[in-house]
C-alpha cells in the first residue's frame, strides 16, 4: 500500500485577498445604471416639452413656460393646461405604469414575452369593455371599471390554472394564450353583434388612445402610480432573487408564494389602472423592461428602469401618432403596436440566433 | 435522541399534490454530523431534503428547528438557521460572481440598512474559501460547470448558517470536481463544525464523507447510522436492487461498494482472495493513490 500525500485543498491553500476589482465593478455598474436612468428622465423630458409645443397650434418654448404659469395668450394657456398638458401626463404615467407592470410580468415568469398583452390581461379587459359597452350602453367611465374588473379577473384565472407547486413561467405564457385566444374569440363574437355606433365606440376604446384625456384622467392614473407602485418597488429584491428560482429564493428567507400573488395583483392593478384611462395600449409592458434591461445591462429585470422607458416609449409615440400623419392623428395604440411588433421581432431573431428561442 | 437535535421531523407524511412520497417518516439530523442521505431514484431523498429545509409543507407531521416548528418562524429566520443549496438555480443574465455571492446575504439585511463592511468581508470569506476569488468580477454565465457550482456554495456560505442542506451537490460535476467539493463541505464540518445533509448519489461518497449515513427506499428509511456500521452487501442489495461486494476502501478505510460483474462469461466475482485482489482494478483507488 502506498501513503497518499496529504492532497491541499485546491481552494483554501491562499489566504483571502480582498475582492478590490469586483468592488469597483460593483460601483461601475450603480454609476451606468444611474447615467442610464438619467439620461432617460431627460430624454422624456425633453420629449414632453416638445409634445407641448407642437401641434397644429405651435406654440413657442418661451410662450409654453409662460402658459405653464398661467401669464401669456388666452389660447396659449388653454391648449398647454388645457389640452396637451393633462395628455403628456397621461402619457408619461400611462407609460410608467404600463413598464413597471410589464416588468413584475417578466421578472414573474422569467421571460420577456411575460406581460399582460400575452398573459391574457389585456383580453379580458378588451372583451369586459366591449361588453360593458354592448350590454349597458357604457358611458366612459362604466367601460373603465367594466375593463379593469375584466383584467384583473382573467389574470387571476390565468394565475390559478398556472398554479402547480408554485408558478412556472412558460405555464403562465402558455395558458395566458390559450386563455387570450378564448376572450378574443368572445369579443369578437360580441363584435358581430353590436350595431355600428356600439361597434365604432368599442372599437376606438380597444385600439387604445390618449386623445381628449384631461385632468380627471390624470388624477385617476397619478393616484394608481402613485400608490401602487412604490408597493412594487418595494418588492424589487424579492422579484430580483425569484429570478433566480423559486428554491433558491424560497433558501434566501424569501417567502415566494406570498410574494407572486402579491406582486402579480400590483400589476394586474397597474396595468388596469392604465387600460382604464387609455383603453388598452399594446407593448409598451412588453418592451420596456428587456429595452431599460438592454440599455442598463442590468442583472435580471428592472421595475424602475422599465418605468422610466415605458414613459418615454408612451409619450414618444403618442408624439409620433399626433405628428406623424398630422392634420391627421393616429391613435397612440397603433404607433405602439408598430414599434412593439418591429421590437419584438427584433427579439425572436436575436433569441433565434443565440438559440435561446 | 429527537429532542436533542437542531433539525428533526416527526411523523411525517410528504406529498406531491395527490402522489404521497413518504408516509411515517422519523428522522433526526445529529448535531455536528455531515450526514448523507442516499437510496435509489424516486425513493423520496430530496423530498425529504426539501421538507427539512420548509421548501415542502408536510401534508402531515412536523419539522422542528431550535426547538420549534419551522413553520411558525419567518422566512428570513429560516434562513439565518438553515442554508439551503438546491438542486437547479439560475444565474440571473449578466451577474457577476460579486454580486451573487453577495445575495446570500439577503437574510441579514434590514430594509434600510442594506450594507455593512461586515457583509463585505463575509462574502469574501466565502469566496475564499470556495476558491472563487479569482472569478469575482467575472460574469456567472460564462463559468463553467464546476466553478458555477462552486459560486453557489459560496453563496450559501455567505448565508453564515452552521446548518447547511445540499441537494446533490455533486451532480453534473467531474469526478476532481466532485471530490472537491465534499472535500469543502468535509473542511466545513470538521473546521467549523457545521451540521450537513447532503443528498448524494455515489454511494463511495457517501460511505467516505458522511459521519452518519441514512439510508432510503420507497419513501422510508431503511438504515442509518455510522457508514461502516451500516453498510453492507446485503443492506446494498436490498436497497438498490443490486448485487455487489463491500470491502474496505484502499484510502481511507470506508466501505467501498463494488458492483458485481454481471456480464456474461465474468469469473472474477469467484476469485479466492476476495476483497485485496479486487482494488487494483478500481479507478478511484488508483486515482488517489497516484
Amino acid at each position: 500500500m502506498t501513503t497518499a500525500p496529504p492532497r491541499p485543498h485546491p481552494w483554501t491553500g491562499s489566504a483571502p485577498p480582498p475582492a478590490r476589482g469586483a468592488r469597483l465593478a460593483f460601483s461601475a455598474r450603480r454609476l451606468r445604471i444611474a447615467a442610464v436612468y438619467g439620461t432617460l428622465l431627460a430624454a422624456t423630458t425633453a420629449v414632453f416639452a416638445v409634445s407641448l409645443m407642437v401641434g397644429d397650434y405651435a406654440i413657442a418654448l418661451p410662450d409654453v413656460l409662460l402658459a405653464l404659469t398661467g401669464e401669456g395668450k388666452r389660447l396659449d394657456v388653454f391648449f398647454v393646461q388645457g389640452v396637451r398638458l393633462p395628455r403628456a401626463w397621461t402619457a408619461v404615467l400611462v407609460g410608467v405604469a404600463l413598464g413597471i407592470a410589464g416588468g413584475v410580468f417578466q421578472s414573474l415568469s422569467r421571460n420577456p414575452l411575460g406581460s399582460p398583452d400575452i398573459i391574457g390581461f389585456t383580453g379580458g379587459a378588451s372583451t369586459a369593455a366591449v361588453a360593458t359597452i354592448l350590454v349597458f350602453g357604457g358611458t366612459m367611465t362604466q367601460v373603465s371599471i367594466g375593463a379593469v374588473i375584466g383584467g384583473i379577473a382573467t389574470a387571476g384565472l390565468v394565475y390559478l390554472l398556472a398554479l402547480k407547486k408554485g408558478v412556472q413561467g412558460y405555464r403562465l405564457i402558455l395558458v395566458g394564450i390559450g386563455i387570450n385566444a378564448l376572450l378574443l374569440a368572445v369579443r369578437d363574437y360580441l363584435m358581430t353583434r353590436a350595431d355600428l355606433t356600439e361597434a365604432v365606440a368599442a372599437q376606438v376604446w380597444m385600439i387604445g388612445s390618449l386623445h381628449g384625456r384631461g385632468w380627471g384622467e390624470v388624477i385617476a392614473v397619478a393616484i394608481g402610480v402613485g400608490v401602487l407602485g412604490p408597493a412594487v418597488l418595494a418588492l424589487g429584491q424579492r422579484l430580483r432573487l425569484m429570478e433566480m428560482g423559486d428554491d433558491t429564493a424560497h433558501a434566501l428567507g424569501v417567502p415566494v408564494q406570498t410574494t407572486q400573488v402579491t406582486a402579480l395583483i400590483l400589476a394586474s392593478a397597474l396595468t388596469g389602472a392604465a387600460i382604464a384611462v387609455s383603453g388598452p395600449i399594446g407593448f409598451i409592458a412588453l418592451a420596456a423592461p428587456q429595452l431599460a434591461r438592454r440599455l442598463a445591462r442590468t442583472t435580471g429585470t428592472p421595475i424602475f428602469g422599465a418605468g422610466l422607458m415605458g414613459a418615454l416609449l408612451l409619450v414618444t409615440a403618442d408624439l409620433v401618432g399626433q405628428r406623424a400623419l398630422a392634420p391627421a392623428q393616429l391613435p397612440v395604440g397603433a404607433v405602439t403596436a408598430v414599434i412593439g411588433g418591429s421590437y419584438l421581432i427584433w427579439l425572436l431573431y436575436r433569441e433565434w440566433r443565440t438559440g435561446r428561442a | 435522541m429527537p429532542e436533542t437535535s437542531r433539525l428533526w421531523g416527526e411523523n411525517l407524511t410528504l406529498a406531491y399534490d395527490q402522489s404521497v412520497i413518504s408516509r411515517d417518516l422519523e428522522v433526526a439530523i445529529p448535531d455536528n454530523s455531515f450526514t448523507v442521505i442516499v437510496g435509489p431514484n424516486a425513493c423520496g431523498k430530496s423530498t425529504l431534503l426539501r421538507a427539512l429545509s420548509r421548501m415542502l409543507k408536510p401534508s402531515e407531521g412536523a419539522v422542528h428547528l431550535d426547538g420549534r416548528l419551522i413553520s411558525s418562524y419567518p422566512s428570513k429566520e429560516v434562513a439565518r438557521r438553515l442554508g439551503l443549496l438546491p438542486q437547479s438555480s439560475i444565474a440571473p443574465d449578466g451577474i457577476t460572481v460579486a454580486d451573487l455571492v453577495a445575495r446570500g446575504r439577503y437574510p441579514h439585511q434590514k430594509f434600510l440598512k442594506q450594507w455593512s463592511r461586515a457583509d463585505e468581508r463575509i462574502i469574501n470569506e466565502a469566496m475564499a474559501a470556495t476558491g472563487v476569488v479569482d472569478l469575482a468580477a467575472r460574469m456567472v454565465d460564462e463559468l463553467s460547470g464546476g466553478q458555477r457550482q462552486r459560486v453557489w456554495l459560496a453563496m450559501v456560505l455567505a448565508q453564515q448558517t452552521p446548518l447547511l442542506l445540499l441537494d446533490e451537490p455533486t451532480t453534473y460535476l467531474d469526478i476532481a470536481h466532485q471530490m472537491d467539493v465534499l472535500d469543502l463541505c468535509a473542511q466545513l464540518h470538521g473546521e467549523r463544525e457545521y451540521t450537513l445533509v447532503a443528498v448524494l448519489h455515489d454511494l463511495n461518497h457517501a460511505c467516505r464523507y458522511a459521519t452518519h449515513l441514512i439510508a432510503m427506499k420507497d419513501g422510508r428509511v431503511v438504515a442509518e447510522g455510522e457508514p461502516h456500521r451500516i453498510i453492507t452487501e446485503e443492506l446494498v442489495e436490498q436497497v438498490f436492487g443490486l448485487p455487489v461486494r463491500v470491502i474496505p476502501d484502499p484510502e481511507t478505510g470506508a466501505p467501498l461498494v463494488v458492483p458485481a460483474d454481471r456480464r456474461p462469461g465474468s469469473a472474477r466475482r469467484g476469485a479466492p482472495n476476495g476483497s485485496a485482489a479486487a482494488a487494483p482494478g478500481i479507478g478511484l483507488g488508483a486515482r488517489q493513490t497516484a
